[in-house]
């Protein structure tokens, strides 16, 4: 080619310039642990799920939501969600409302009859679940998963534990509640009701199970002693629950005193108003910041009327009177007797103090080790007696609904690996995404949606469900309010602000990838990554 | 705001793109088929605010123009580190003019474009602070005076940096420069010196004037686009830090530069013939402290036992364009 006058060499592009070489260190995608599946008993995966539900793909939420724990409806009402308590975003405005959107993923669901995929493969192994509460169910839907047989043996003569005979209708209709549990049973695992297992040992045999997960819970209800004249009603909770949802006949009075401080006291009390009580007491021994009980079941039930009698026991029962004792917390928070007392009107006294585990179907299987009344299980979940695996209320953990799913799943892997001669390892976590690897300043303002109740005449006369769903344009609200911690969410920030064009977006769910030849490691893309999904490491030698 | 706001409760209209956008509200930035009119392989410093901003803002001309855009460039950075002879980082056509002249070659490409029947071909011309307020600053008032159609981009990085951090009348007062040193009773660049050229062109009464910011890319695009639909003298002039000649963590760049506007520093407005038509409201006031502690060329500043009245006078310079911008109006910013 002809050249102008002094030009000796040819036109090029800079790309002909590598300019990676001046790195010293490199940017790299990665994926954190959000703290919200972090802190999630049943392991969900909620940045996962709530990804889709971004985009309006409910139906694909819901079935990522279910790869851990398959009762969405439920959860989404029952479940206490420590996730929101761990939620980054709590600490720029309010968590992300994580329960209200599992709801609307949980009901649309429902609502659109959606059934989880029948398992590909089937192994021939046959494993006995014992108990249809959360815990069981969730063994029984991963063991099916799995490819396993399963069937559930059920005291009762509906399934659910604690899910029917303990939460209330208000709280958890059991419209849902059935239509969870059906959809389990749509995918093969078989429920035998009225079934109580007496002695595990020869229930084994004669069913010839390869394995077993134990998930009784713990019903027998704790009492304490009250010195109670002949005339003075004196009930259980657990009972009385459990009356009210087989339809038996409840006389309460219109004075009911509820003794105990968690969430069966509240839920007892607040039944009893529905029941017709005119006075709903609840006396406990310590202060409301000692209460198990959870705070927004204690606001729900405040709403409602229901009176709290704090720092107090009870000293005697009689016919239409109580006498309590106020206390006086010690330096180590323990109540003390103060000798005052005083006498409150009373119907009837309703013990809400605790439950521990029938372990009498267990005495004849040797090896099983059960230290202060729940049963001893290992890093496997399983028991001392090898290929019977225990989890939920009965084993030592937080007794909720969603500590009891998280049992199941993992007992299921468990099992599933007991099956097949080896022990079950699971994969290794990403490190968590805390609140200073975000770059917040990116995200909108975006104020919580908060779900609407049932007026309060309703709530006093009526099982109807309190808390309100959210409707699908709240639900899409909410679910973008997610932050997306640690896990890039395609924000194109890293693609524009990288000042040598050394991004390469993708495409659509296909994220981005760094262009080594040219990228100079100024780390740009690091820091105005919203999420936190970039860090910088030392250039590999 | 100018730039329409997008509605949308991640993150809004603040981040770059996002997935679930439709395809008209992205960003051209965002876009997989950008023109990417300033290609890699360029020789800038790691995290260079004026390789970004130059490649934000004509990749959104040469959109708006249908890819029929020419460009003048003065001698700084941004000609030195793009066209190492004989390598070009340009994907569009680009003459290098002379550090002070960048305006009148444009205006004559204009010129040019009219005799030769080419209306479609729009004109830019380009350079830093030094090549604008500075040695180019009478070219670039004869192109405003005679209304001549080209959009005159300055990229300020606040000295001419190409040469080695020299001061330019567009250096902040108490800023170390190579010619501004930190000593002496009065440290770093003098105060009450400079000038704004954004307010000179609007004395010029030119049918758009505009600042803009690597910190705020929907703003930019925005403003160029705008810019690009007026015929007729146009001046958008764009904040972009310079790591190395404000000693500031190449990462920060686009920090530095956000904290500028969000400490009122750096007021992002817009102007139609000599009126402000809008500007941006601050979204998370900040003290000028925060901004100053970033960048290694206001060190002496928080030396121990430094006389605290320039940080003071500092942040005055910040409180009175909050007060004349009117930066803190109420403005809900979804
Ligand atoms: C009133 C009340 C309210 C609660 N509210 C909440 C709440 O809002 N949120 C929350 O997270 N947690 C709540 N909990 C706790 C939660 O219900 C339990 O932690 C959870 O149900 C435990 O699950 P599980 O599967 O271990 O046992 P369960 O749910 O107790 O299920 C055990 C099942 O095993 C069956 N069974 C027992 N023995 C045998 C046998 N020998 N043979 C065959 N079947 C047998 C039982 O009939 C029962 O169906 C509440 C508990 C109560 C009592
Ligand atoms: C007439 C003339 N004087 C001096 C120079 C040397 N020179 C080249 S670039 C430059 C400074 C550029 O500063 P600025 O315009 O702010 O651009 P930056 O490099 O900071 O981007 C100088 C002084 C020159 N090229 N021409
Ligand atoms: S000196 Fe400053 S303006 Fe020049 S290339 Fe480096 S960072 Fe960019
Ligand atoms: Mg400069």
């Amino acid at each position: 080619m002809h050249k102008p006058f002094a030009i000796t060499l040819e036109v090029g592009s800079s790309l002909d310039n590598h300019t990676g070489s001046w790195r010293t260190e490199r940017p790299v995608y990665r994926d954190f642990l959000p703290p919200c599946n972090h802190a999630c008993p049943a392991g969900e995966d909620i940045q996962g799920w709530l990804y889709y539900a971004e985009a309006g793909e409910y139906e694909k939420a819901w079935r990522k939501l279910v790869e851990n724990n398959p009762l969405s409806a439920i959860m989404g009402r029952a479940c206490y969600h420590p996730c929101e308590t761990a939620c980054n975003r709590g600490q720029l405005d309010k968590a992300v409302n994580i329960h209200a959107v599992e709801r609307f993923l949980g009901d649309l669901a429902i609502e659109r009859n959606l059934q989880f995929e029948p398992p590909a493969t089937k192994s021939g192994k046959h494993v006995l679940v014992v108990g249809s509460g959360p815990s069981g169910l969730s063994s029984a839907y991963h063991l099916a998963r799995l490819g396993h047989q399963v069937t559930i043996y059920e005291a009762e003569s509906k399934p659910g534990g604690m899910m029917r005979y303990g939460i209330p209708q208000y709280r958890l209709p059991r419209a849902i509640l059935d239509a969870e549990i059906q959809r389990i049973e749509n995918m093969g695992v078989t429920i035998e009701l009225n079934k109580k297992v007496d002695n595990l040992a020869s229930t084994m045999a004669e069913g010839r199970f390869d394995a077993a997960f134990l998930a009784v819970g713990a019903h027998l209800a704790k009492r304490a002693y009250i010195p109670a004249g002949d005339a003075s009603k004196i009930l259980d909770a657990l009972d009385l629950l459990h009356g009210v949802e087989t339809g038996e006949p409840v006389q309460l009075g219109r004075r009911v005193i509820v003794y105990g401080g968690g969430n069966t006291a509240l839920d007892l009390a607040r039944t009893a108003k529905r029941l017709g009580a005119t006075e709903a007491l609840v006396v406990y021994r310590r202060t409301r910041e000692k209460m198990p009980a959870h705070e927004s079941e204690l606001q729900e039930a405040l709403e409602e009327g229901i009176k709290i009698k704090w720092l107090s026991t009870i000293k005697a029962s009689g016919k239409s009177h109580i006498l309590i004792e106020k206390m006086r917390l010690d330096e180590s928070g323990f109540p003390q007797p103060t000798g005052e007392f005083e006498s409150i009107k009373a119907d009837c006294v309703v013990l809400a103090l605790g439950q521990d585990v029938d372990l009498s179907f267990l005495d004849r299987t040797a090896g099983i080790e059960v230290v202060d009344g729940v049963v001893k299980v290992d890093s496997q979940m399983m028991t001392g007696h090898p290929g019977i695996f225990a989890g939920g209320d009965m084993v030592p953990a937080e007794r909720t609904v969603t500590t009891a799913v998280g049992h199941g799943k993992k007992a299921a892997r468990c099992v599933d690996a007991f099956l097949r001669g080896t022990s079950y390892v699971a994969a290794p976590k990403n490190p968590v995404a805390d609140f200073n690897r975000l770059n917040t300043w990116y995200y909108s303002d975006a104020p919580q949606v908060v779900q609407s109740t049932l007026d309060r005449a309703r709530r006093e006369s009526t099982f109807a469900e309190v808390v309100h769903g959210l409707d699908e344009k709240s639900a899409l609200f909410e679910a973008r309010r997610c932050l997306s911690c640690g896990n890039c969410f395609e924000c194109d920030n890293c693609y524009g602000v990288c000042p040598d064009n050394a991004v390469i977006k993708l495409g659509a769910g296909k994220r981005f990838e760094f262009n080594y030849e040219y990228c100079k490691g100024c780390g740009l893309c690091a820091a105005e990554c919203p999420c936190g999904a970039i860090d910088m490491i030392p250039e590999p030698s | 705001m100018p730039a329409p706001l997008i509605k949308f409760y991640q993150t809004g209209t603040f981040t770059i793109g996002n997935r679930l956008l439709d395809e008209e509200a992205l960003s051209v930035q965002a876009d997989e088929l950008r023109p990417n009119v300033l290609t890699s392989g360029h020789r800038a410093c790691q995290g260079c605010g004026e390789a970004l901003g130059a490649r934000y803002a004509l990749d959104a001309a040469m959109r708006a123009a249908g890819d029929q855009i020419i460009v003048a460039n003065a001698t700084g950075c941004l000609e030195v580190f793009s066209t190492p002879y004989p390598e070009s980082s340009w994907r569009v056509a680009w003459m290098h003019s002379l550090f002070g002249n960048a305006a009148a070659v444009a205006t004559g490409i204009a010129a040019a474009m009219k005799v030769k029947g080419r209306p479609n071909v729009r004109v830019i011309a380009q350079g830093g602070d030094g090549g604008t307020t500075d040695i180019g600053l009478g070219c670039l008032s004869g192109m405003f005076e005679r209304n001549d159609d080209v959009l005159y981009i300055c990229y300020d990085n606040e000295a001419y940096m190409n040469t080695g951090v020299q001061r330019s009348s567009a250096t902040p007062p108490a800023a170390r420069t190579a010619t501004t040193p930190a000593v002496g009773s009065q440290p770093g660049n003098s105060f009450g010196h400079g000038k704004s050229i954004p307010l000179i062109a609007m004395a010029h009464r030119i049918p758009y004037a505009a600042t803009a910011s690597v910190a705020d890319l929907r703003d930019l695009e925005y403003k160029i686009n705008k810019a690009m639909r007026i015929h007729g003298a146009r001046y958008v002039h764009v904040h972009v830090p310079c790591p190395l000649g404000w000693g500031a963590d190449p990462r920060d760049t686009v920090r530095v530069a956000r904290l500028a506007i969000e400490t009122g520093l750096f007021p992002l407005f817009e102007a139609e013939f000599g009126n402000i038509t809008d500007k941006t409201s601050i979204r998370h006031l900040k003290p000028v402290e925060e901004y100053l502690r970033l960048q290694k060329r206001f060190a002496h500043l928080f030396h121990s036992g430094a006389d605290q009245q320039w940080i003071i006078a500092i942040q005055e310079i910040a409180n009175r364009n909050i007060r004349e911008f009117g930066l803190l109006a109420e403005v809900s910013h979804a």
